[in-house]
């Protein structure tokens, strides 16, 4: 109505060629995968500020706080060690059995936490989403993020038992962190597939629990890796071990512990660790970016 | 008279939504899940939903318009879909920049402190560490929490829903947006604050933008809005001069 009254130049045209004419953009549009990349990298701080603001708040009624970052580690540590090293007095072929096994939880707990988390980082921040426009891979790599944070303090922990067993400390030591570095790429990878899957299929929250234990012993966590070789056809423990979990998971034990029995040889490991982390990393980045628009949907 | 320059172009936009958990009763039981898994019919838990008709309007550069119709009319999902958070089914939405919807709804962490929360939501709408220092004090004393004593530190949950509105308004307004959306905000908060975000609202709309209110009070789309959209079932009934419009929808609303 208030348009027939103006002498508008620009009535000829139809809605479509207005926008164009203008240099309007569709709304909500997907980015190119360069441009989606290099906005997620000016996110970087609300990255960094969400992971922190969601360890903070999961701690924030907690009297203890932060402290439970390292005594969640310690507890589990001490339960396992309660049930294999004092009760069941495990020894199998491993030298240093309660480090061998701290350090295949902690680095598994690591990769758990975060696909746990990563399921729920679209469908459990819908309010956020609905309400600003960003990257979405923001929020399962802010997911990654927070248990990243998690893991240092559990490394922290974990060193602590390592020493109090009789490691020396060596150079190997190093090992962490590119190690830790690499899976970090390949839980991120990870977590931002299962969000994506997570957003559509909202039952996918009630396997994962089935999923990871699945993985966890499939990851020789609580007993040696030799033991796939003793019990297992030679294919499936070819399988277990190019397991990318029980990789990182033997690659931590191979910096930290002395004699520490090895499923495969280091140069493979790095190989594996390092192929892993590219195709869970790209694949899962890729993979997120493409549903971009389906976030909030619904 | 200037050029007109258009902000946002709706081209004949239809939006479905699709409803998850929407069961009828007797068909979330397990048996009824396990026949749906045989027979691989659609789960009747997802239903659709025809929001947005064909809606087809152009705003332009420093134009306030007001979005009125009855509950349920689509309102809010046609926002939603300007601001590129629902995407179109069919036609097109056009739009200058990034629009920015400021909802009542629009989740902060309610565990966190106000000022962590500013900080948060500012970061979210992509601002640099350096304005996010620079405003954060800016904005907490737009929103007036800390009035009575230091809110600001302490953790939303203990806010009151006038409290936070009014704390996430002032964080959406704080940034310069070429589109602004702002669904039912305004008619949160006081009257004291409800002049103050009025005045935000003109200076926004000053800096060569476009500002959408939703709104059922009449009132706030009359001082602010010399242009309103009637929107009824997803389908515009009228689109033109707020006194106009308005003076048709009530007629409409009185008839009902």
């Amino acid at each position: 109505m208030t348009d027939t009254v103006v002498v508008d130049p620009d009535s000829h045209l139809s809605q479509a060629e207005l926008a164009a004419k203008h240099g309007l953009t569709v709304a909500g549009a997907r980015p190119g995968l360069a441009a989606y990349t290099r906005r997620l990298w000016s996110y970087r701080h609300f990255i960094s500020a969400y992971a922190n603001a969601r360890i903070v708040s999961s701690f924030s009624t907690t009297r203890l706080g932060r402290l439970w970052q390292v005594l969640t580690p310690l507890t589990n540590a001490a339960v396992y060690y309660l049930i294999f090293g004092v009760v069941l007095n495990t020894k199998a072929d491993v030298p240093n059995f309660i480090a061998y096994l701290c350090t295949g939880l902690f680095v598994f707990v690591f990769s758990q936490t975060a696909i746990q988390g990563g399921v729920q980082a679209i469908s459990g921040n819908l309010g956020l989403i609905r309400a600003l426009q960003f990257p979405r891979a923001c929020l399962p790599i802010a997911v990654t993020l927070t248990q990243f944070s998690n893991m240092v303090a559990s490394l922290v922990v974990l060193v602590g038992i390592v020493l109090v067993t009789g490691e020396p400390v060596t150079i190997q030591w190093l090992i962490v962190v590119p190690a830790l570095l690499l899976q970090s790429v390949f839980n991120a990878g990870v977590a931002m597939i299962v969000a994506r899957l997570g957003a559509k299929l909202a039952d996918l929250k009630q396997l994962i629990p089935f999923i990871m234990r699945t993985w966890m012993y499939a990851s020789g966590v609580l007993y040696s890796v030799a033991l796939f070789e003793r019990h297992l056809p030679e294919w499936a423990t070819r399988v277990l071990e190019s397991n990318p979990l029980l990789v990182y998971i033997e690659l931590m034990r191979h910096a930290l512990l002395e004699g520490a029995p090895l499923a495969s040889s280091v140069p493979v490991l790095w190989a594996l660790a390092a192929g892993w982390a590219l195709v869970a990393g790209i694949g899962g980045f890729v993979y997120f970016w493409l549903g971009e628009q389906e976030y909030g949907r619904g | 008279m200037a050029e007109r320059i258009p902000t946002i172009v709706a081209d004949n936009v239809h939006v479905v939504y699709r409803v998850h958990g929407a069961g009828t009763p007797g068909t979330g039981s397990p048996v009824a899940g396990l026949r749906r898994l045989v027979t691989r019919s659609r789960p009747p838990t997802i239903r659709e939903v025809h929001a947005i008709k064909g809606v087809s309007f152009t705003a332009y550069r420093g134009e306030a318009i007001g979005l009125i119709g009855t509950n349920g009319s689509g309102k809010s999902t046609l926002l939603r879909a300007v601001a590129g958070l629902l995407p179109v089914d069919r036609g097109a939405l056009y739009a200058m920049g990034q629009p920015s919807l400021l909802g009542v709804n629009a989740a902060l962490m309610n565990d966190l402190s106000g000022e962590r929360n500013v900080e948060l939501g500012c970061l979210a709408m992509g601002m640099s560490k350096a304005q996010v220092r620079d405003q954060t004090p800016k904005i907490i004393e737009f929103s007036g929490i800390n009035d009575r004593g230091d809110f600001s530190s302490l953790p939303m949950r203990t806010y009151s829903s006038g409290m936070a509105a009014r704390l996430r308004f002032s964080i959406a307004a704080a940034k310069r947006h070429d589109v602004l959306l702002i669904d039912e905000a305004l008619a949160t908060g006081d009257a004291q604050f409800r002049r103050r975000s009025e005045a935000r609202v003109r200076d926004l709309r000053s800096d060569a933008g476009t500002v959408f209110l939703v709104s059922h009070t009449m009132a706030s789309i009359v001082d602010t809005c010399e242009r309103s959209i009637w929107l009824e079932s997803g389908v515009i009934r009228a689109d033109g001069p707020t006194d106009e419009v308005v003076k048709q929808y009530e007629d409409f609303a009185k008839r009902k």
